[in-house]
């Protein structure tokens, strides 16, 4: 049986392509690099969007990204139901897309906040956190500096109500409304979050902990499930 | 050619708080009497030929698909001079 096969988009100023591969190897799944001038999802069964500053987050973070080749066919395949997570930069460009509601917008503090964060996993349903308990406390490393999440009264309302908040800080970094950290779509096949699963796989280089693994392990089950 | 202008603003409800922080500015340099300030991006927009309405109708479908997040953005369209 072949492996599942999760692709990992570098757009130019992306950053933690690289963190991203090696998590997907960790778990035994194969990363797939995707180029964001290729018209080519290259057949993977999920995708990771990762952190950086993809065009220099030129305009808006995210902005240009979503207008690139490769998100012609990003888009539609994540409204079919592929499996897609964002995080960071890829959060911003999930939610330009609109394949997520909301904006991320500069941090209330307007410092760029770097630290380790103390989140829970609000929702266990998605396709990216179903490795972890319900309500489950988790340590990621956040680093951003427009992390602070936006959206209008109706929307955060929709979001609470039927149970779309994914994960929760828990000592907001940035002004996030409803301390929100990341959400999923209504299908919960895409999930966007600001903190950094991939940079805490290993505890050789430092990272808070080993949490991360959990939203990798989490669709190679799900994968290998299907 | 003609110039067409493009503001965009934070809609008033979303903090601004690089607009804060310029009004905290303003005091300790001498300036007194602004009760707010708030930031945002301005497009000048250079057009091959005239402002017509189906140009204009152009520039506010480039407004409405980049220059702004209307989730957290409002614009302006205006023909300069």
């Amino acid at each position: 049986m072949s492996a599942a096969r999760v692709g990992v988009v570098t757009f130019p100023g992306t950053l933690d392509d690289q963190d991203a591969a090696r998590a997907v190897h960790l778990v035994g799944a194969q990363a797939v690099p995707l180029w964001h001038a290729d018209h080519d999802l290259k057949g993977v069964d999920a995708v990771f969007l990762p952190g950086g500053f993809s065009y220099g987050d030129y305009l808006r973070c995210g902005a240009i990204s979503r207008f690139a080749p490769l998100m012609d066919e990003l888009i539609p395949a994540a409204r079919a139901g592929l499996p897609v997570l964002g995080t960071c930069n890829g959060f911003q460009i999930l939610c330009e897309a609109h394949l997520l509601p909301g904006a991320l917008t500069r941090n209330a503090s307007l410092h760029y906040v770097c630290r380790d964060q103390r989140v829970r996993v609000e929702q266990n349903d998605t396709a990216w956190t179903s490795a972890f308990g319900q309500g489950q406390e988790i340590v990621l490393p956040v680093k951003h500096g427009e992390g602070r999440y936006v959206a209008s009264a109706d929307t955060i309302a929709e979001l609470e109500a039927t149970g779309r908040v994914v994960v929760r800080y828990i000592g907001n970094p940035n002004g996030s409304m409803n301390d929100i950290a990341g959400i999923t779509n209504e299908a919960g096949n895409v999930v966007g979050l600001m903190p950094h699963p991939e940079h805490a796989v290993e505890e050789l280089v430092g990272a808070p902990s080993t949490d991360g693994l959990g939203f990798f392990t989490s669709i190679l089950k799900k994968l290998v499930n299907a | 050619m003609a110039r067409v202008i493009v503001d965009v603003m934070l809609k008033p409800e979303i903090l601004d708080p690089q607009g804060q922080a310029i009004a905290r500015a303003l005091p300790r340099l001498g300036f007194s009497g602004v009760s707010e300030v708030r930031q945002g991006k301005r497009f000048e927009i250079e057009l091959d030929g005239p402002a017509d309405e189906t140009a204009l109708a152009e520039v506010r479908k480039m407004a409405e698909t980049l220059l702004a997040n209307t989730v957290i953005e409002d614009y302006t369209v205006r023909v300069e001079g």
